[in-house]
């Protein structure tokens, strides 16, 4: 195949399918890693409570905050479909795609300042 | 105006690579126009394809700074800003050679999707009166001017990625059927694209809708083609 | 990606999307008030509630992800069907056990 990569990725809705699909993946592979930590309260609800101080730190917050954006952005990214697949054509969908941006941004800053 | 152009324009087939040449820059330029300049004047050896000129049979779809475009139809003030134009074979095509593709995967796919019309009377019968305004056929008109030039398809990424996917083309014109009330294939074709290459691959990138020519909106159709399969599978019309 | 899959995609993210709401605000509740694992245990442990909620969360969840990672297995690696079924099915298994051994392990008394 000739290797240049076509440069109409511009779009607003391509982004946004992509924004979609990484975070998809991304909540997919730390998906485990909750259920297990939760898991430790079969051991004792010490061990969960060692487990909650240890994510008290300020790199584990800032992951978390990252995950808050991700959740966020990936069920109005979902949304965005349901709406295309389900409902009549609607005009203004780029607008509303950066809107949806800006509203993870915006409850993952929320997030931000409960926990620092 | 006697400033140049400098064109890379792609020379071989699957392998190649980008060759520059230089063109004098002139009012209204058309990138087709280019083009033709140079078989016609620098290199006879150039192959490319086109027919009308005017916008109306897609032939002369090209990859040009990246997007597929009609190139009698892209004035080159309007992308060549810096005085350079990058020019390839339309994308997700086997190129044949230089600016050629081979169209054949493309109607393939068309076939595949059961893009053709399965009549259901005969010329001994009344001919069918269609209104123009109920919302089966407002909805095949919407969709029904495809050229087949393949700029959606070369556009799209989903075809990129999945060999097996129909593309925006093939899916909007079996979506002009399915509400074509004469049309005696539905069942057929509804599953024929709710299978692995189908309609249901399409993840709304909307690169088609964008940039088709003729203003066509398959991620529309396509939408729709969803919600019919789905339906048409929870009934046990189709299957999987 | 063919019509069954689809079917059971878009199901499982409509029955979620009202759910991820929910656990967002949870996760807002328990951040804000500061809460240790005795909080949060006091809450769900012997909850029918929050067993239903989060029960029903995970088995969703482990069909949507699944499909979804399907699709990213189909088109962005040279996986051939097969392995990617395969890929697909273990992802939603590992998903739905420890899912559902985590919501045992905070709503059993």
């Amino acid at each position: 195949m000739i290797g240049r990569a076509v440069k109409h990725r511009d779009s607003a809705l391509w982004v946004a399918a992509m924004v979609h699909r990484i975070s998809g993946l991304a909540l997919a592979i730390f998906l485990p890693l909750h259920f297990l930590a939760l898991g430790l309260a079969i051991e004792s609800e010490a061990r969960l409570e060692s487990f909650l101080r240890w994510s008290d730190q300020p790199l584990v917050k800032a992951a978390e905050i990252g995950l808050v954006f991700l959740f966020t952005v990936h069920l109005l990214g979902g949304l965005r479909i349901l709406v295309i697949e389900n409902f009549d054509w609607r005009d203004g969908q780029k607008q509303l795609a950066t809107l949806a941006a800006a509203l993870s941004a915006l409850v993952a800053f929320a997030f931000l300042v409960r926990v620092f | 105006m006697n400033t140049e152009l400098s064109v890379s324009l792609w020379r071989g087939a699957q392998n190649g690579r980008y060759e520059t040449y230089l063109v004098p820059q002139r009012a209204s330029q058309t990138v087709l126009d280019v083009v033709t300049f140079v078989q016609r004047h620098i290199d006879p050896t150039l192959s490319y394809r086109f027919a009308c000129r005017v916008g109306v049979c897609g032939s002369c779809a090209m990859t040009v700074n990246g997007k597929p475009r009609w190139t009698c139809r892209t004035h080159v003030a309007k992308v060549a800003a810096s005085g350079r134009l990058e020019i390839g074979p339309l994308a997700n095509l086997p190129v044949i050679k230089d600016l050629a593709t081979d169209m054949q995967p493309f109607f393939e796919k068309w076939q595949q999707a059961k893009g053709a019309f399965a009549p259901t009377k005969t010329r001994r019968d009344a001919i069918a009166q269609i209104e123009p305004d109920t919302p089966a056929r407002k909805a095949a008109d919407a969709a029904i001017e495809c050229i087949n030039c393949g700029v959606c398809y070369a556009a799209c990424d989903t075809v990129r990625w999945n060999a097996e996917y129909l593309g925006p083309a093939a899916l909007t014109r079996a979506w002009t059927l399915v509400n074509d009330e004469r049309d005696g294939g539905n069942l057929a074709r509804l599953q024929a694209i709710a299978g692995a290459g189908g309609c249901h691959a399409c993840h709304s990138h909307q690169s088609c809708q964008e940039l088709c020519p003729q203003a066509l909106n398959p991620t529309a159709a396509i939408a729709a083609l969803k919600r019919r399969t789905a339906v048409a599978y929870l009934k046990g019309e189709i299957k999987v | 990606m063919n019509v069954r899959l689809y079917v059971w995609q878009r199901a499982t993210a409509a029955v979620m999307a009202p759910l991820v709401v929910v656990h967002i605000a949870v996760i807002f509740y328990a951040t804000r008030h500061g809460m240790s694992a005795a909080d949060i245990l006091s809450r769900t442990r012997g909850s029918i509630a929050w067993a239903a909620f989060y029960g029903v969360f995970v088995l969703a969840v482990s069909i949507h992800a699944s499909i979804g990672v399907r699709n990213i297995l189909s088109e962005w690696t040279p996986l051939n069907e097969r392995r990617v079924d395969a890929c697909a099915v273990f992802l939603g298994l590992v998903l739905a056990v420890l899912g559902l051994r985590a919501v045992a392990a905070v709503v059993l008394p």
